[in-house]
């Protein structure tokens, strides 16, 4: 911090020293003031900026060092490896089944949150009354943690008395083991996931369809379009860069799966389920190998990057031909 | 008025049906149909957890699918579950750390806002720019290093390991900052002009102007702090220290088969968030939409 402070206060001080001769006593006194305001600026950054470099900044370029080494939880190791992690990662075929199981539930858990969603938001802004009592329903399941959620889905998936497969064998059909067969379990874990946070985009859709100006519809409803033009005429396309941003929101967030996956199956790992930062997790808490979980968190990372960075890149594009 | 006009209004539809349009109409009693299918499905799951709390274990574990079980209600889990856990002390534990991560993510997350909205300073875009940028960094990528760092610091397994790393949240930042960017500069340029100084105009001018979005951010970071599971699970191994989600999950399997328990577990720690919401709707609607986009 006051390094960074120094070079400043050092280099102004240099271009003050070229300020051309018969400068004014105003302009001194100019200058103190904006050597103050500079000083008054870092005292109101520095609780932050402190912060942020201790647990952001340094925890970054910490763990990009410690994916080069064999550092344990236990203290031992710690030796320069190279490139040894990234070769293990790269070959570790958990590793790159975690990967696919996060995508998978990337995949299969943001078009439901997102669709949902939107007909959630559509549903209720059509002014239905009742309104408080839908934002409860939807949105209700948001504010509960993960742990609970967990416990009370791995009460309904439960195989032998869960409720679940007593709706199942109500409607004649063979009861599942919800959250122990393979590739059953993580779509277990995407039903609970979309009953758990679609009510947060569900206000994100109704902030938007709340913003939409009321004159417009007046407009349209002058010229003579019914409610079902409006909607397609006006809303939907109104709520298209919203669901833009929505959708970017909703994958990053899917990508970091980990919480309900985890309790869900009582952190049992199983390989059609665990996602990337459960291995993460598995590598360095359970296998106690720092070195090799700092390396696949930097693969994790890129991966959010790389889906960032084309994300952005479509919205922009976009952006650009409307 | 300009600022508080910032925040989404989310409130209820005034546009409810057109003049000369019925209130019943085919179409609206469709959706309402729809809405209220939705609405029952989406309660279900929490009303089979609140129907399992209130039924012996016999009961439960018949896996009838009735709202009363056959031997009626019954307070027994809940009476297990309160004599026997610890949950009063992680409902406190997560109560207050929570409190305490909220006032100190906002008041240096404001603090720091201000001085990018309104102060001239060498170097001002590259640091605003660091920061924003590190929105990006998926707090699951620190756990590693940061959890080494705690270590260092001997914070694993103290509270301070639990809170600090959870203050820094630069979206709060940037949202903070749009919203000090639109407060016009001329109350405080006159507050300025009577003398006081930046701190002074930031407390008295300036705060009082941004409850709203303060309140707003303030129960985003709170939910999060309060919901947050990944940290508190791997900083604190005491139980006596755990917070409410890091510790119900640890009595799961404590509990083993006794499903009316750990039902009434459940139920018991959604119930304060869920009373908080009864009573602040509009509030907790608002703040969540307000920061969810992150002021996009």
């Amino acid at each position: 911090m006051s390094d960074i402070r120094m070079t400043t206060t050092e280099k102004t001080d240099r271009l003050d020293e070229k300020a051309p001769p018969g400068t004014g006593i105003a302009q001194v006194g100019e200058r103190a003031a904006r050597r103050k305001e500079r000083l008054v600026a870092w005292a109101f950054l520095a609780p932050f900026m402190i912060a942020f470099l201790m647990f952001v900044v340094w925890p970054m370029l910490h763990g990009a060092w410690l994916s080069f080494t064999d550092q344990s939880l236990a203290g031992s190791g710690g030796n320069f490896v190279g490139l040894d992690n990234y070769a293990e990662a790269f070959a570790d075929s958990t590793m790159w089944g975690a990967i696919r199981n996060t995508v998978w539930f990337t995949i299969i858990s943001t078009v439901p949150l997102v669709l949902f969603a939107m007909v959630m938001a559509l549903l209720v802004n059509t002014g239905l009354p009742g309104q408080w009592l839908w934002r409860l329903s939807f949105f209700m399941p948001f504010l509960l943690a993960s742990t609970v959620i967990s416990q009370i889905w791995a009460w309904i998936f439960n195989p032998e008395i869960g409720a679940a497969n007593a709706v199942l064998s109500a409607v004649g059909l063979e009861p599942l083991a919800w959250l122990q067969t393979p590739h059953l379990d993580l779509i277990s874990i995407t039903i609970a996931t979309v009953w758990w946070t679609v009510g947060f985009n569900f206000l994100l859709y109704l902030a938007a369809l709340q913003n939409i100006p009321e004159s417009q519809y007046e407009a349209a409803a002058v010229d003579g379009a019914g409610r079902w033009r409006q909607l397609w005429s006006i809303t939907i396309p109104q709520l298209l860069p919203v669901t833009g941003v929505i959708f970017i929101l909703q994958i990053l967030a899917s990508l970091k799966l980990f919480d309900q996956a985890y309790q869900m199956l009582g952190g049992i790992s199983s390989d059609t389920s665990r996602p990337i930062v459960q291995y993460i997790f598995e590598a360095g808490f359970v296998g106690y190998r720092f070195g090799y979980a700092a390396s696949i968190s930097y693969v994790f990372f890129a991966l959010i990057v790389v889906v960032g960075v084309i994300q952005m890149g479509i919205l922009n594009r976009r952006k650009g031909q409307r | 008025m300009t600022t508080t006009a910032a925040l989404p209004q989310i409130g209820s539809v005034k546009r409810s049906y057109k003049p000369g349009e019925g209130p019943f109409t085919p179409a609206r009693i469709l959706a309402f149909i729809a809405l209220t299918v939705m609405a029952l499905v989406w309660l279900l799951p929490f009303v089979w957890a609140v129907a399992t709390s209130l039924k012996t274990e016999t009961d439960a574990a018949s896996g009838r699918l009735t709202l009363i079980g056959s031997e009626g209600i019954s307070f027994a889990a809940f009476d297990t579950v309160l004599s026997e856990g610890n949950v009063y002390i992680w409902a406190w534990n997560s109560f207050w750390t929570s409190a305490v991560i909220t006032f100190l993510t906002v008041a240096i997350s404001a603090l720091a806002a201000y001085a990018f909205s309104r102060m001239q300073f060498r170097g001002r875009a590259t640091v605003f720019f660091a920061v924003i940028a590190s929105i990006i960094v998926p707090p699951q990528v620190l756990i590693i290093p940061l959890y080494y760092q705690m270590l260092a610091f001997n914070m694993v397994d103290t509270y301070w390991g639990l809170i600090l790393p959870q203050v820094v949240m630069a979206p709060i930042v940037f949202i903070l900052k749009k919203f000090f960017d639109a407060v016009p500069i001329e109350l405080e340029d006159a507050a300025r002009v009577d003398g006081a100084g930046r701190l002074r105009v930031f407390w008295s001018v300036v705060l009082p102007l941004s409850k709203p979005i303060l309140g707003a951010v303030s129960i985003f970071v709170f939910i999060q702090a309060w919901n947050n599971f990944l940290w508190p699970f791997i900083i604190i191994n005491d139980t006596l220290l755990m917070t409410l989600p890091v510790g119900l999950q640890t009595v799961i399997s404590a509990y083993g088969v006794a499903y009316a328990q750990v039902m009434a577990q459940a139920v018991l720690a959604a119930l304060p968030l869920i009373v908080v919401f009864l009573f602040f709707q509009r509030q907790i609607v608002q703040g969540v939409a307000t920061t969810g986009f992150g002021g996009k």
